[in-house]
Protein backbone atom coordinates (compact mmCIF):
# COMPACT_ATOMS: atom_id res chain seq x y z
CA UNK A 1 0.00 0.00 0.00
CA UNK A 2 1.48 3.17 -1.01
CA UNK A 3 1.77 6.46 1.46
CA UNK A 4 2.19 3.68 4.56
CA UNK A 5 4.93 1.79 6.22
CA UNK A 6 4.65 -1.97 5.80
CA UNK A 7 1.83 -2.74 8.29
CA UNK A 8 0.85 0.71 9.14
CA UNK A 9 3.35 1.03 12.00
CA UNK A 10 6.87 3.27 11.36
CA UNK A 11 9.93 1.33 12.14
CA UNK A 12 10.87 2.95 15.46
CA UNK A 13 7.02 2.52 17.08
CA UNK A 14 7.80 -1.02 16.22
CA UNK A 15 11.01 -1.06 18.07
CA UNK A 16 9.96 0.27 21.20
CA UNK A 17 7.05 -2.23 20.86
CA UNK A 18 9.43 -4.94 20.16
CA UNK A 19 11.07 -4.25 22.81
CA UNK A 20 8.70 -4.07 25.34
CA UNK A 21 7.42 -7.80 23.97
CA UNK A 22 10.70 -9.26 24.71
CA UNK A 23 10.67 -7.98 27.85
CA UNK A 24 7.23 -9.01 28.33
CA UNK A 25 7.95 -12.12 27.29
CA UNK A 26 11.29 -12.56 29.82
CA UNK A 27 8.71 -11.58 32.43
CA UNK A 28 5.13 -13.44 31.96
CA UNK A 29 2.33 -12.33 33.26
CA UNK A 30 3.65 -8.76 34.30
CA UNK A 31 2.57 -5.62 32.24
CA UNK A 32 5.10 -3.33 30.68
CA UNK A 33 3.60 0.45 29.45
CA UNK A 34 4.22 1.35 26.03
CA UNK A 35 3.12 4.43 23.97
CA UNK A 36 0.48 3.37 22.22
CA UNK A 37 -0.43 4.90 18.87
CA UNK A 38 -3.36 6.57 17.54
CA UNK A 39 -4.65 3.84 15.04
CA UNK A 40 -7.40 4.23 12.05
CA UNK A 41 -10.01 2.54 14.39
CA UNK A 42 -11.37 3.90 17.48
CA UNK A 43 -10.34 2.64 21.63
CA UNK A 44 -12.19 -0.58 22.04
CA UNK A 45 -12.04 -2.09 18.92
CA UNK A 46 -8.21 -3.84 18.89
CA UNK A 47 -6.05 -1.25 18.90
CA UNK A 48 -3.50 -3.21 21.24
CA UNK A 49 -3.84 -6.19 19.20
CA UNK A 50 -3.49 -4.63 16.28
CA UNK A 51 -0.24 -2.99 17.25
CA UNK A 52 1.09 -5.98 18.55
CA UNK A 53 0.60 -8.05 15.08
CA UNK A 54 2.02 -5.01 13.61
CA UNK A 55 4.88 -5.20 14.85
CA UNK A 56 5.37 -8.99 14.65
CA UNK A 57 3.69 -9.77 11.27
CA UNK A 58 6.17 -10.45 8.72
CA UNK A 59 5.28 -11.01 4.97
CA UNK A 60 5.49 -14.99 5.16
CA UNK A 61 2.67 -14.62 7.88
CA UNK A 62 -0.66 -15.99 7.31
CA UNK A 63 -3.20 -13.87 9.66
CA UNK A 64 -6.20 -15.23 11.24
CA UNK A 65 -8.63 -12.79 13.08
CA UNK A 66 -11.41 -13.93 14.91
CA UNK A 67 -13.91 -11.76 17.25
CA UNK A 68 -16.21 -14.10 20.01
CA UNK A 69 -14.85 -17.20 17.89
CA UNK A 70 -16.47 -15.92 14.40
CA UNK A 71 -14.45 -14.85 11.83
CA UNK A 72 -17.09 -12.85 9.54
CA UNK A 73 -18.15 -10.02 12.55
CA UNK A 74 -17.15 -6.56 12.00
CA UNK A 75 -14.15 -6.16 13.73
CA UNK A 76 -12.76 -9.31 12.28
CA UNK A 77 -12.98 -8.38 8.97
CA UNK A 78 -12.22 -4.78 9.38
CA UNK A 79 -8.79 -6.23 11.11
CA UNK A 80 -8.07 -8.76 8.47
CA UNK A 81 -8.73 -6.54 5.75
CA UNK A 82 -6.62 -3.77 7.25
CA UNK A 83 -3.14 -6.18 7.22
CA UNK A 84 -4.37 -7.85 4.10
CA UNK A 85 -4.17 -3.74 2.58
CA UNK A 86 -0.83 -2.67 4.84
CA UNK A 87 0.94 -5.50 4.98
CA UNK A 88 -0.29 -7.93 1.84
CA UNK A 89 0.05 -10.69 4.07
CA UNK A 90 -2.45 -13.82 3.62
CA UNK A 91 -5.17 -13.97 5.44
CA UNK A 92 -7.25 -17.36 6.42
CA UNK A 93 -10.34 -18.28 8.37
CA UNK A 94 -8.60 -21.88 9.26
CA UNK A 95 -7.09 -22.07 12.46
CA UNK A 96 -4.51 -24.66 11.46
CA UNK A 97 -3.38 -22.34 8.50
CA UNK A 98 -2.77 -19.48 10.78
CA UNK A 99 0.53 -18.69 12.28
CA UNK A 100 -0.57 -15.27 13.69
CA UNK A 101 -4.12 -14.96 15.60
CA UNK A 102 -5.53 -12.37 16.68
CA UNK A 103 -8.50 -12.82 19.07
CA UNK A 104 -10.74 -10.74 20.42
CA UNK A 105 -12.07 -12.60 23.69
CA UNK A 106 -12.25 -16.24 22.65
CA UNK A 107 -9.25 -19.06 22.01
CA UNK A 108 -9.92 -21.39 18.46
CA UNK A 109 -11.06 -25.01 19.76
CA UNK A 110 -8.54 -26.12 17.30
CA UNK A 111 -5.29 -27.04 20.25
CA UNK A 112 -2.77 -23.92 19.01
CA UNK A 113 0.99 -25.24 17.23
CA UNK A 114 4.37 -24.38 18.28
CA UNK A 115 4.07 -22.47 15.24
CA UNK A 116 2.01 -20.13 16.00
CA UNK A 117 1.36 -16.61 18.32
CA UNK A 118 -1.58 -15.60 19.28
CA UNK A 119 -2.33 -11.98 20.04
CA UNK A 120 -5.35 -11.16 22.33
CA UNK A 121 -7.19 -7.64 22.19
CA UNK A 122 -7.66 -6.56 25.38
CA UNK A 123 -9.44 -3.64 26.96
CA UNK A 124 -8.53 -3.74 31.25
CA UNK A 125 -5.04 -4.85 31.62
CA UNK A 126 -5.07 -4.79 35.11
CA UNK A 127 -7.08 -7.72 37.23
CA UNK A 128 -6.84 -5.68 40.27
CA UNK A 129 -8.28 -2.24 38.78
CA UNK A 130 -12.13 -2.77 39.90
CA UNK A 131 -10.57 -4.17 43.66
CA UNK A 132 -7.99 -1.07 43.46
CA UNK A 133 -8.61 1.85 40.72
CA UNK A 134 -5.48 3.33 41.40
CA UNK A 135 -2.16 2.27 39.19
CA UNK A 136 0.00 3.34 41.75
CA UNK A 137 -1.36 0.90 44.09
CA UNK A 138 -1.81 -1.77 41.87
CA UNK A 139 1.95 -1.74 40.65
CA UNK A 140 2.88 -2.08 44.41
CA UNK A 141 0.83 -5.07 45.06
CA UNK A 142 2.18 -6.78 41.84
CA UNK A 143 6.01 -5.98 42.92
CA UNK A 144 4.52 -7.38 46.57
CA UNK A 145 2.51 -10.38 44.89
CA UNK A 146 -0.05 -9.13 47.39
CA UNK A 147 -2.94 -10.50 45.75
CA UNK A 148 -4.83 -11.54 48.95
CA UNK A 149 -7.81 -8.51 48.02
CA UNK A 150 -8.74 -10.80 44.80
CA UNK A 151 -9.08 -14.43 46.93
CA UNK A 152 -11.60 -11.73 48.88
CA UNK A 153 -13.61 -11.33 46.54
CA UNK A 154 -13.24 -14.41 45.49
CA UNK A 155 -14.42 -15.58 48.59
CA UNK A 156 -17.12 -13.34 48.97
CA UNK A 157 -18.68 -14.78 45.65
CA UNK A 158 -18.41 -17.82 47.50
CA UNK A 159 -20.20 -16.37 50.65
CA UNK A 160 -23.24 -14.95 48.47
CA UNK A 161 -23.63 -16.94 45.53
CA UNK A 162 -22.46 -20.19 46.58
CA UNK A 163 -19.69 -20.32 43.55
CA UNK A 164 -17.91 -18.25 42.17
CA UNK A 165 -19.12 -16.29 39.66
CA UNK A 166 -17.05 -15.27 37.42
CA UNK A 167 -17.74 -16.02 34.58
CA UNK A 168 -15.60 -14.21 31.51
CA UNK A 169 -12.45 -12.71 31.99
CA UNK A 170 -11.38 -14.94 35.15
CA UNK A 171 -8.22 -14.00 37.08
CA UNK A 172 -4.79 -16.51 36.50
CA UNK A 173 -1.74 -16.57 38.19
CA UNK A 174 1.32 -17.09 34.88
CA UNK A 175 4.64 -18.82 36.13
CA UNK A 176 3.37 -19.00 40.33
CA UNK A 177 4.08 -15.07 40.21
CA UNK A 178 1.96 -12.49 39.03
CA UNK A 179 -1.78 -12.11 38.77
CA UNK A 180 -2.77 -11.52 35.13
CA UNK A 181 -6.04 -10.72 33.82
CA UNK A 182 -6.75 -13.17 30.44
CA UNK A 183 -8.69 -11.07 28.98
CA UNK A 184 -12.55 -11.26 28.61
CA UNK A 185 -12.30 -15.08 27.08
CA UNK A 186 -14.55 -17.20 28.48
CA UNK A 187 -13.56 -19.22 31.98
CA UNK A 188 -14.57 -22.21 29.37
CA UNK A 189 -10.93 -20.74 27.44
CA UNK A 190 -8.66 -20.53 30.94
CA UNK A 191 -7.75 -24.50 31.17
CA UNK A 192 -6.34 -23.72 26.78
CA UNK A 193 -3.99 -20.72 28.40
CA UNK A 194 -2.16 -23.26 30.61
CA UNK A 195 0.85 -24.81 28.97
CA UNK A 196 0.04 -23.51 25.96
CA UNK A 197 2.25 -24.55 23.00
CA UNK A 198 1.79 -20.86 21.53
CA UNK A 199 3.36 -17.91 22.39
CA UNK A 200 0.47 -15.83 23.85
CA UNK A 201 0.46 -12.19 23.30
CA UNK A 202 -1.50 -9.10 24.76
CA UNK A 203 -2.09 -5.44 23.74
CA UNK A 204 -4.48 -3.32 25.33
CA UNK A 205 -4.31 -0.19 23.71
CA UNK A 206 -6.44 2.45 25.33
CA UNK A 207 -4.60 1.16 28.78
CA UNK A 208 -1.30 1.06 27.08
CA UNK A 209 0.03 -2.04 28.06
CA UNK A 210 1.52 -4.89 26.80
CA UNK A 211 2.18 -8.68 28.01
CA UNK A 212 2.93 -12.26 27.22
CA UNK A 213 2.77 -15.77 28.13
CA UNK A 214 5.56 -17.72 27.18
CA UNK A 215 5.14 -21.58 25.47
CA UNK A 216 4.25 -24.53 28.33
CA UNK A 217 4.11 -21.72 31.19
CA UNK A 218 1.77 -22.11 33.99
CA UNK A 219 -1.23 -20.31 34.45
CA UNK A 220 -4.05 -21.88 37.04
CA UNK A 221 -6.99 -20.15 37.25
CA UNK A 222 -7.74 -19.02 40.97
CA UNK A 223 -9.84 -21.05 43.36
CA UNK A 224 -10.32 -22.61 46.39
CA UNK A 225 -9.21 -26.01 47.57
CA UNK A 226 -12.71 -26.76 48.28
CA UNK A 227 -14.24 -24.50 45.14
CA UNK A 228 -12.63 -25.73 42.64
CA UNK A 229 -12.07 -23.84 39.80
CA UNK A 230 -14.60 -24.98 37.09
CA UNK A 231 -14.90 -24.02 33.04
CA UNK A 232 -18.53 -23.78 32.40
CA UNK A 233 -20.80 -24.18 28.41
CA UNK A 234 -24.05 -24.48 27.99
CA UNK A 235 -25.34 -27.67 28.35
CA UNK A 236 -26.38 -28.45 25.05
CA UNK A 237 -24.95 -29.43 22.11
CA UNK A 238 -24.42 -27.20 19.01
CA UNK A 239 -27.56 -26.65 16.38
CA UNK A 240 -25.37 -27.01 13.10
CA UNK A 241 -22.44 -29.47 13.83
CA UNK A 242 -24.00 -31.17 17.25
CA UNK A 243 -20.65 -30.62 19.30
CA UNK A 244 -21.56 -31.31 22.95
CA UNK A 245 -17.77 -29.97 24.10
CA UNK A 246 -17.32 -26.86 22.48
CA UNK A 247 -17.86 -23.28 23.35
CA UNK A 248 -21.72 -22.17 22.52
CA UNK A 249 -23.15 -18.81 22.11
CA UNK A 250 -26.96 -18.49 22.75
CA UNK A 251 -28.88 -16.79 19.84
CA UNK A 252 -32.57 -15.61 20.16
CA UNK A 253 -34.18 -16.73 17.04
CA UNK A 254 -37.72 -14.95 17.24
CA UNK A 255 -39.31 -12.51 19.73
CA UNK A 256 -41.42 -15.29 21.25
CA UNK A 257 -38.50 -16.99 23.28
CA UNK A 258 -37.00 -19.56 20.52
CA UNK A 259 -33.48 -19.51 20.56
CA UNK A 260 -30.53 -22.11 19.94
CA UNK A 261 -26.98 -23.15 20.80
CA UNK A 262 -24.29 -22.61 17.98
CA UNK A 263 -20.55 -23.12 18.53
CA UNK A 264 -18.89 -19.44 19.10
CA UNK A 265 -16.02 -20.98 17.09
CA UNK A 266 -17.36 -20.49 13.14
CA UNK A 267 -14.33 -22.60 11.56
CA UNK A 268 -14.88 -25.31 14.31
CA UNK A 269 -18.05 -25.69 13.67
CA UNK A 270 -17.62 -25.02 9.75
CA UNK A 271 -15.07 -27.62 9.80
CA UNK A 272 -17.14 -30.00 11.63
CA UNK A 273 -20.06 -30.12 9.51
CA UNK A 274 -17.57 -30.51 6.15
CA UNK A 275 -16.46 -33.47 7.63
CA UNK A 276 -20.03 -34.53 8.53
CA UNK A 277 -21.10 -34.09 4.62
CA UNK B 1 35.67 7.14 9.72
CA UNK B 2 32.41 7.88 7.44
CA UNK B 3 34.02 5.45 5.00
CA UNK B 4 34.25 2.62 7.26
CA UNK B 5 30.51 3.67 8.21
CA UNK B 6 29.59 3.31 4.80
CA UNK B 7 31.69 0.59 3.83
CA UNK B 8 29.72 -1.80 6.10
CA UNK B 9 25.77 -1.08 5.29
CA UNK B 10 22.80 -1.81 7.57
CA UNK B 11 20.06 -4.25 6.91
CA UNK B 12 20.16 -4.52 2.84
CA UNK B 13 16.12 -4.88 3.42
CA UNK B 14 15.61 -2.36 6.67
CA UNK B 15 11.61 -2.93 7.79
CA UNK B 16 11.74 -7.13 6.46
CA UNK B 17 15.03 -7.77 7.83
CA UNK B 18 14.55 -6.04 11.08
CA UNK B 19 10.95 -8.09 11.28
CA UNK B 20 12.35 -11.56 10.67
CA UNK B 21 15.47 -10.76 12.70
CA UNK B 22 12.68 -9.46 15.28
CA UNK B 23 10.79 -12.78 15.37
CA UNK B 24 14.31 -15.04 16.01
CA UNK B 25 14.94 -12.66 18.93
CA UNK B 26 11.10 -13.68 19.89
CA UNK B 27 11.48 -17.26 19.74
CA UNK B 28 14.74 -17.25 20.99
CA UNK B 29 13.11 -15.53 24.18
CA UNK B 30 10.18 -17.61 24.14
CA UNK B 31 11.97 -20.72 23.77
CA UNK B 32 15.28 -20.64 25.92
CA UNK B 33 18.15 -21.98 24.56
CA UNK B 34 16.81 -22.50 20.71
CA UNK B 35 18.87 -21.81 18.40
CA UNK B 36 17.29 -19.13 15.31
CA UNK B 37 19.05 -17.74 12.70
CA UNK B 38 18.40 -13.98 11.50
CA UNK B 39 18.58 -12.13 8.37
CA UNK B 40 21.66 -10.42 9.11
CA UNK B 41 23.49 -7.61 7.48
CA UNK B 42 25.51 -8.25 4.39
CA UNK B 43 29.05 -6.98 5.39
CA UNK B 44 28.61 -6.23 9.43
CA UNK B 45 32.64 -4.42 10.63
CA UNK B 46 34.50 -6.36 12.74
CA UNK B 47 34.39 -7.62 15.75
CA UNK B 48 30.63 -7.91 14.81
CA UNK B 49 29.47 -11.15 13.95
CA UNK B 50 26.29 -11.07 11.55
CA UNK B 51 24.06 -12.22 14.39
CA UNK B 52 25.19 -9.71 16.60
CA UNK B 53 24.57 -6.65 13.96
CA UNK B 54 21.27 -8.00 13.56
CA UNK B 55 20.43 -7.76 16.76
CA UNK B 56 21.65 -4.04 17.27
CA UNK B 57 19.61 -2.88 14.27
CA UNK B 58 16.82 -4.81 15.15
CA UNK B 59 16.33 -3.06 19.23
CA UNK B 60 18.64 -0.08 19.33
CA UNK B 61 17.24 3.18 18.63
CA UNK B 62 17.79 6.99 19.91
CA UNK B 63 15.04 5.35 22.97
CA UNK B 64 17.10 2.44 24.04
CA UNK B 65 21.19 3.39 24.47
CA UNK B 66 23.69 0.74 23.79
CA UNK B 67 26.47 0.41 26.19
CA UNK B 68 29.28 -1.53 23.69
CA UNK B 69 32.10 -2.72 26.33
CA UNK B 70 35.51 -4.12 25.75
CA UNK B 71 36.58 -4.18 21.52
CA UNK B 72 33.27 -3.17 20.79
CA UNK B 73 33.80 0.61 21.84
CA UNK B 74 35.36 1.25 18.65
CA UNK B 75 31.83 0.42 16.78
CA UNK B 76 30.57 3.72 18.50
CA UNK B 77 30.15 5.85 15.03
CA UNK B 78 28.83 2.95 13.43
CA UNK B 79 26.25 1.90 16.01
CA UNK B 80 25.73 5.86 16.11
CA UNK B 81 25.18 5.88 12.53
CA UNK B 82 22.91 2.55 11.33
CA UNK B 83 20.84 2.95 14.99
CA UNK B 84 20.68 6.63 15.71
CA UNK B 85 21.86 5.33 19.88
CA UNK B 86 23.92 7.62 21.51
CA UNK B 87 26.37 5.66 23.74
CA UNK B 88 25.60 4.84 27.46
CA UNK B 89 27.07 3.65 30.67
CA UNK B 90 26.98 0.39 31.52
CA UNK B 91 24.91 1.29 34.28
CA UNK B 92 22.20 3.48 32.68
CA UNK B 93 22.37 1.15 29.20
CA UNK B 94 19.05 -0.59 27.78
CA UNK B 95 21.38 -2.88 25.93
CA UNK B 96 24.96 -4.29 26.92
CA UNK B 97 27.10 -5.39 24.15
CA UNK B 98 29.65 -7.60 25.32
CA UNK B 99 32.38 -10.56 24.22
CA UNK B 100 32.87 -11.09 28.00
CA UNK B 101 29.88 -11.77 30.61
CA UNK B 102 29.45 -8.58 32.47
CA UNK B 103 29.00 -8.36 36.19
CA UNK B 104 25.25 -7.94 36.12
CA UNK B 105 25.52 -5.85 39.57
CA UNK B 106 26.88 -3.19 37.69
CA UNK B 107 24.03 -3.10 35.29
CA UNK B 108 20.43 -2.17 35.80
CA UNK B 109 18.36 -4.87 37.07
CA UNK B 110 14.97 -2.68 37.26
CA UNK B 111 12.82 -2.33 40.50
CA UNK B 112 10.33 -4.96 42.08
CA UNK B 113 7.55 -2.45 40.42
CA UNK B 114 9.32 -2.07 36.86
CA UNK B 115 11.38 -4.85 36.46
CA UNK B 116 11.11 -4.18 32.77
CA UNK B 117 13.84 -1.06 33.34
CA UNK B 118 16.70 -3.55 33.63
CA UNK B 119 19.51 -4.03 30.59
CA UNK B 120 19.39 -6.66 27.56
CA UNK B 121 23.04 -8.40 27.77
CA UNK B 122 24.17 -8.87 24.24
CA UNK B 123 26.62 -11.60 24.53
CA UNK B 124 28.67 -11.91 21.47
CA UNK B 125 30.13 -16.18 22.00
CA UNK B 126 32.31 -18.11 19.68
CA UNK B 127 29.63 -20.57 19.42
CA UNK B 128 26.32 -21.53 20.84
CA UNK B 129 26.94 -25.34 20.63
CA UNK B 130 29.76 -27.55 21.71
CA UNK B 131 30.45 -25.96 24.98
CA UNK B 132 29.97 -27.48 28.22
CA UNK B 133 26.14 -28.38 28.42
CA UNK B 134 23.65 -26.37 30.52
CA UNK B 135 19.79 -27.83 31.18
CA UNK B 136 17.49 -25.29 30.71
CA UNK B 137 14.00 -25.10 32.99
CA UNK B 138 11.18 -22.23 33.11
CA UNK B 139 9.20 -20.79 31.28
CA UNK B 140 9.20 -21.43 27.39
CA UNK B 141 10.50 -24.98 28.12
CA UNK B 142 8.19 -28.08 27.90
CA UNK B 143 10.40 -29.76 30.46
CA UNK B 144 13.99 -29.01 30.21
CA UNK B 145 16.20 -27.43 27.16
CA UNK B 146 19.60 -28.44 26.59
CA UNK B 147 22.09 -25.39 25.60
CA UNK B 148 25.97 -25.84 25.21
CA UNK B 149 27.26 -22.19 23.93
CA UNK B 150 31.12 -21.49 24.12
CA UNK B 151 32.25 -18.95 25.71
CA UNK B 152 30.54 -18.13 29.02
CA UNK B 153 32.52 -18.18 32.41
CA UNK B 154 33.06 -21.12 34.26
CA UNK B 155 31.33 -19.73 36.97
CA UNK B 156 27.88 -18.81 35.06
CA UNK B 157 25.43 -20.77 37.02
CA UNK B 158 26.24 -19.61 39.96
CA UNK B 159 26.22 -15.75 38.79
CA UNK B 160 22.62 -16.59 36.33
CA UNK B 161 21.33 -18.19 39.75
CA UNK B 162 22.28 -14.87 41.57
CA UNK B 163 20.61 -13.30 38.62
CA UNK B 164 17.51 -15.63 39.21
CA UNK B 165 16.91 -14.38 43.13
CA UNK B 166 16.14 -11.48 41.87
CA UNK B 167 13.35 -12.31 39.81
CA UNK B 168 11.25 -10.40 38.53
CA UNK B 169 14.08 -8.11 38.19
CA UNK B 170 17.06 -9.23 36.64
CA UNK B 171 19.05 -9.49 33.20
CA UNK B 172 17.91 -10.83 30.15
CA UNK B 173 20.28 -12.43 27.79
CA UNK B 174 20.81 -12.42 24.58
CA UNK B 175 23.85 -15.04 22.71
CA UNK B 176 25.20 -14.64 19.43
CA UNK B 177 27.47 -16.20 17.08
CA UNK B 178 27.92 -16.53 13.65
CA UNK B 179 24.08 -16.00 11.83
CA UNK B 180 22.04 -17.80 14.93
CA UNK B 181 21.55 -16.59 18.25
CA UNK B 182 19.84 -17.99 21.63
CA UNK B 183 17.97 -16.17 24.61
CA UNK B 184 18.13 -16.92 28.46
CA UNK B 185 15.51 -14.58 29.96
CA UNK B 186 15.29 -14.46 33.45
CA UNK B 187 12.74 -16.80 34.58
CA UNK B 188 14.65 -19.29 33.11
CA UNK B 189 16.37 -21.76 35.78
CA UNK B 190 20.21 -23.02 34.51
CA UNK B 191 22.13 -25.65 36.05
CA UNK B 192 24.84 -27.94 35.31
CA UNK B 193 24.53 -31.18 33.08
CA UNK B 194 24.80 -34.24 35.64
Amino acid sequence: MKGYNFAYLDEQTKRMLRRALLKAVAIPGHQIPFGAREMPLPYGWGTGGIQVTASVIGRGDTLKVIDQGADDTTNAVSIRRFFAKTAGVRTTTRTAEATVIQTRHRIPETPLTDAQIIVYQVPQPEPLYKLEPSRTETRRMHALADYGAMHVKLYEQVARYGQIAISYDYPVMVNGRHLMAPSPIPAFDNPKMHRMKALQLFGAGREKRIYAVPPYTEVVSLDFEDYPFRAGRAPHACALCGDTASYLDEVVTDDRGGRMFVCSDTNHCATRRERAA
Amino acid sequence: MADHILAHPGFADPVHDAQSSFRALLQALARPGTLHAVAAPPDPPAPLSPATAAVLLTLVDSDAPVHLAGPFALLAPWVAFHTGSGEAAADGAAFVLADALPEFAALPTGSDEIPEASATVILQVPALKGGPPLILRGPGIETMQEFAPLGLPGDFVARWAANRRLYPRGIDLVLCAGDRIAGLPRSTTVTEWR
